[in-house]
């Protein structure tokens, strides 16, 4: 399958990143088991299952806290070696996380300036002395993080320190530090989690804003499943650390197992 | 004014300089803290290390020379050319950069993950290893330390004060030693380095970010490793700069490594992972064990300064656990 156009009018192009046959244990416990999937480019994809069916251990083996026993990741048409998590993201892997990591002691601003430190090349002497070309990078850097900040609408909380602010606006913060780092690919874990409506609703236009605006692939672990079928091309349904599902939004609405693990099998 | 007065006034004054030299330590000491959160025992260590190295390059020593006459049967002790102090300065410097990818090659690499106190057990090696290692490249006798520095009580600020008192009286002006200010000076041009890198470098901040959340701070691509080596290697010069000030005022001695302890109530007061509880911290104690010895030291037989900073030290443990600056503890339930 070569690229397409959705109805809505985005490319969906090849295969970006394709993780094949993942099997992930801690000591005795299979979280993964023999998985594999695609994420194409320009999509939003949806990891969906119930508590425990290593949905966010999917995710930490993308960006590589987690070094699955088997199976291999390809990223852009090539087999990723073992790789440490700072050197996935200088790939162009981005993140969010379930329970908020952002860095407390910060202001928004200088959060969301870690999200460029891949990009930054000049070296630790000319920063020090804050020369020439150290000087022009941070501000265009800083420039283009104005930009993410018109974006996400944070711009009353540029100078807040982040630990200061609610929840909402936590998750809102975590998106724009991966924005920054202008990311091929992003994960974000369960980004709507704990929202009130409102808040679910803003966090959904940005998603897809992000999509439409930047071209970023979007890989995401949700709970709602009005969110999840709302904005996501494809699906992929886990449960009990095994694959049971994965297509179009509707495929897998209609799948039989998917179904039962949501709901339950009645036993007889 | 009366005499007794100002002679309080020039102890305070004193006391605030000595506690600059503590708070110098105490730097080195939250550096890492904060990075890592390695309770670095090391470091007083490395400030005596920093200042045989710097004394041994400018005095042209031949490093590990006991060694090499006891192997080769020589007798060479010195190359016979003297390193101006500058020179020599950047030289120690880039020893202690070395120093730090030695120190994350060898040791922290492998300590990732592992229990803070096994990461300060590692430390406790590191020190003792880094003070025979430090005798035996450049021997174990005093040395004298002189980059330059003025040194003696400053005729000036002392002609400049003796009007406080009325003509006749006991006092002639306060005696300030020009080290001390100089310290001073160094400690808070240090400071204001050190603070404005953290703020506005791309460097800067990806320190704070590893010494926040090291599961992000990986997330957004910064390498643990490479940090660990330019704090330790920040660390390593604020080291130097306590062994240039200590050394200076001293001499190199291998006592220079107890004034690591003198750090460790600093830290308690001004909190373990605070820059200016550190500056705060020492001045506190530096001022207030110059006054308790000036004030109560006579009635309770002297001797207070041993004491003191440790017993103020316990006082704020009851009362304010995280120190005056460090980060409340707040454990979730």
């Amino acid at each position: 399958m070569s690229s397409y156009v959705t109805p809505d009018g985005r490319t969906i192009g090849d295969v970006l990143l394709e993780v094949k046959n993942i099997t992930l244990r801690f000591g005795g416990v299979e979280a993964i088991k023999n998985i594999s999937f695609d994420v194409r480019e320009g999509e939003i994809r949806a990891i969906i299952g119930p508590n425990g069916a290593g949905k966010s251990s999917m995710l930490n083996v993308i960006n590589g806290f987690y070094h699955p026993q088997e199976g291999e990741i390809w990223f852009h048409g090539k087999k990723r070696r073992a790789m440490k998590p700072s050197q996935i993201a200088r790939q162009g892997i981005a993140r969010t996380f379930q329970n908020i990591a952002l860095f407390k002691g910060m202001n928004t601003l200088d959060n969301i300036m870690t999200g460029c430190f891949t990009h930054m090349h000049t070296s630790l002497i000319e920063q020090a002395i804050w020369w020439g070309r150290a000087e022009r990078e941070e501000y265009r850097y800083r420039e283009k993080v104005e930009h993410i900040i018109d974006f996400l609408e944070i711009q009353a909380i540029r100078k807040t320190p982040v630990g200061a602010l609610p929840y909402g606006l936590q998750k809102r913060v975590e998106l724009a530090r991966a924005l920054a780092a202008e990311p091929k690919l992003l994960l974000l874990d369960e980004p709507m989690a704990g929202m009130n409506v409102e808040e679910k609703e803003d966090m959904c236009r940005f998603v897809l804003d992000v999509n439409a605006e930047f071209g970023t692939t979007i890989v995401l672990i949700e709970h709602d499943m009005g969110v999840v079928m709302d904005i996501s091309d494809r699906v992929v349904v886990l449960d009990y650390g095994r694959k049971i599902g994965d297509g179009v939004p509707d495929e897998v609405r209609s799948n039989q197992e998917v179904i039962d693990a949501y709901l339950g099998v009645p036993h007889d | 004014m009366s005499p007794d007065f100002l002679y309080a006034v020039e102890v305070l004054l004193n006391g605030l300089m000595a506690g600059v030299m503590y708070s110098l330590v105490a730097l080195g000491f939250v550096l890492i803290f904060k990075a890592s959160g390695v309770f670095n025992y090391a470091q007083g260590v490395m400030a005596l290390f920093a200042a045989l190295t710097l004394v041994g390059i400018m005095n042209g020593q031949v490093p590990f020379s006991h060694l090499i006459n006891a192997v080769f049967g020589t007798s060479v002790h010195e190359f016979g050319w003297h390193v101006p102090a500058l020179g020599a300065i950047a030289l120690t410097a880039v020893v202690m950069v070395i120093f730090a990818f030695l120190v994350e090659k060898l040791i922290l690499k492998y300590l990732i993950g592992q229990e803070p106190i096994i990461l300060f057990m590692a430390t406790i090696g590191l020190a003792y290893f880094m003070e025979g290692f430090g005798d035996l490249m450049w021997g174990a006798d005093i040395k004298a330390l002189d980059v330059g520095l003025p040194k003696g009580g400053s005729i000036w600020i002392e002609e400049n004060t003796a009007w406080l008192a009325a003509e006749g009286s006991r006092f002639f002006g306060f005696f300030i030693d020009k080290l001390d200010v100089s310290a001073t000076l160094v400690a808070v041009v240090l400071v204001i380095a050190l603070t404005l890198f953290s703020q506005y470098t791309a460097t800067g901040r990806a320190l704070r970010a590893v010494a926040d959340d090291h599961q992000a701070a990986l997330s957004v691509g910064i390498s643990l490793r490479a940090i660990w080596v330019i704090t330790w290697s920040i660390a390593g010069f604020v080291a130097l700069v306590a062994g240039i000030m200590w050394g200076s005022k001293s001499g190199v001695q291998f006592s220079l490594a107890f004034i690591a302890l003198k750090a460790l109530p600093v830290l308690m007061l001004g909190g373990f992972t605070s820059i200016p509880g550190a500056i705060v911290g020492g001045l506190i104690i530096g001022m207030g064990e110059k006054l308790f010895e000036f004030f109560v030291g006579p009635l309770i037989g002297g001797a207070t300064e041993n004491w003191f900073a440790y017993v103020l030290a316990l006082i704020f443990l009851v009362f304010r656990p995280q120190g005056l600056f460090g980060e409340r503890i707040i454990e979730r339930v």
